[in-house]
């Protein structure tokens, strides 16, 4: 879990340029992290690619936090 | 190589999933020079560092939305590269409700903005670049069977990407007693972030081999593959056109 959380982290820092120390679970992406939508489509295709899974439009409508995303990805790897 | 010498524009690319990426890749390894395309100062960063110290590519900006940004590509590339043999135009958007909804609710605004960046703008590029297009230079755009078919979500994007069609073939005309050639690639679906836009079109993408003929997906590379094609001697004669490139997608029924 600690593992897939600190992957996570570093897609999400590549794709919206922010630092680790910026990222923790509660963090929201639009409002904390200043991401818009597209960004957000970006970071789960980058996830998708990192994991090797499929992240469904439906699932992700549901994910608003850093922890939202890593739990789900925990949960598929 | 086959473009050895040519010089020419990919607009624009998102990322390294973009179309427009694979055809700069495809474009680059035949030896092409390329100005690659970021819509606004927020993509250039990702295009740039794409690019990074890849000899014979650059980076440049331009919203089709702006008139203002197109005179300035003009001018631009006259000064980067004074005259230009290829143009790949990659550039297309909707509002992402308008590609999740019923077609029948799409609004006027909706309506004019994705006709106005994924149509027009392919007409107001050709406009703005006609004076630096060397004889025998190559357009290619990039289009959707959406355009003739009914697809699931694709809603106002295939009636854009209809007009874009039909742009094709006017352009050509107009282009076409200077050898300026105006084609279109038609890729199957492709995992992009503008394809993920579309409502449920990721999953279609996911089961594609399994129902195309050459039971196998398709993807950006195969398109830079075509689109060295179509910017090169190889196709010459060939105007106007829309090439399937989708493994046979666009004639089996599921």
């Amino acid at each position: 879990m600690a593992e897939v959380f600190d992957r996570v982290r570093k897609v999400i820092c590549e794709q919206l340029s922010v630092t680790e120390g910026e990222v923790s679970e509660d963090k929201r992406f639009q409002e904390d992290l200043n991401a818009d939508s597209l960004d957000v489509v970006e970071l789960i295709m980058a996830l998708e690619e990192e994991f090797g899974i499929e992240i469904p439009d439906d699932d992700v409508a549901n994910m608003k936090t850093v922890g939202d995303v890593s739990g789900y990805v925990a949960s598929k790897v | 190589m086959l473009l050895e010498g040519k010089k020419g524009l990919v607009l624009n690319v998102s990322n390294n999933n973009s179309i427009g990426w694979g055809i700069v890749e495809a474009l680059h390894q035949h030896g092409a020079t390329i100005a690659v395309g970021a819509q606004n100062e927020k993509f250039l960063g990702k295009v740039e560092k794409l690019i990074e110290g890849q000899e014979r590519l650059s980076a440049i900006t331009c919203d089709f939305s702006s008139e203002e940004d197109l005179s300035r590509l003009h001018d631009e590339v006259k000064a980067r590269f004074g005259k230009i043999d290829f143009f790949v135009h990659a550039a297309a958007f909707a509002d992402r409700e308008d590609l999740q909804n019923r077609f029948i609710e799409t609004s006027r605004a909706g309506f004019n903005l994705a006709l106005e960046v994924s149509a027009y703008s392919l007409v107001a590029a050709c406009r703005t670049l006609e004076p630096l297009f060397n004889e025998d230079a190559s357009i290619v755009t990039l289009s959707y069977i959406g355009s003739t078919r009914a697809a699931a979500n694709y809603n106002v994007m295939g009636v854009a990407k209809a007009a874009l069609e039909s742009a094709v073939r006017y352009l050509a005309v107009d282009l076409g007693d200077r050898g300026i050639r105006v084609n279109t690639l038609s890729p199957g679906p492709i995992n992009t972030l503008s394809a993920r836009g579309v409502k449920g079109l990721a999953e279609k993408i996911r089961n594609v081999e399994e129902y195309v003929p050459l039971k196998r997906p398709f993807g950006q590379h195969e398109c830079g593959l075509n689109a060295v094609y179509l910017c090169s001697e190889l196709s010459s004669g060939i105007t106007g056109q829309i090439i399937y490139l989708d493994s046979g997608f666009n004639f089996v029924m599921k």
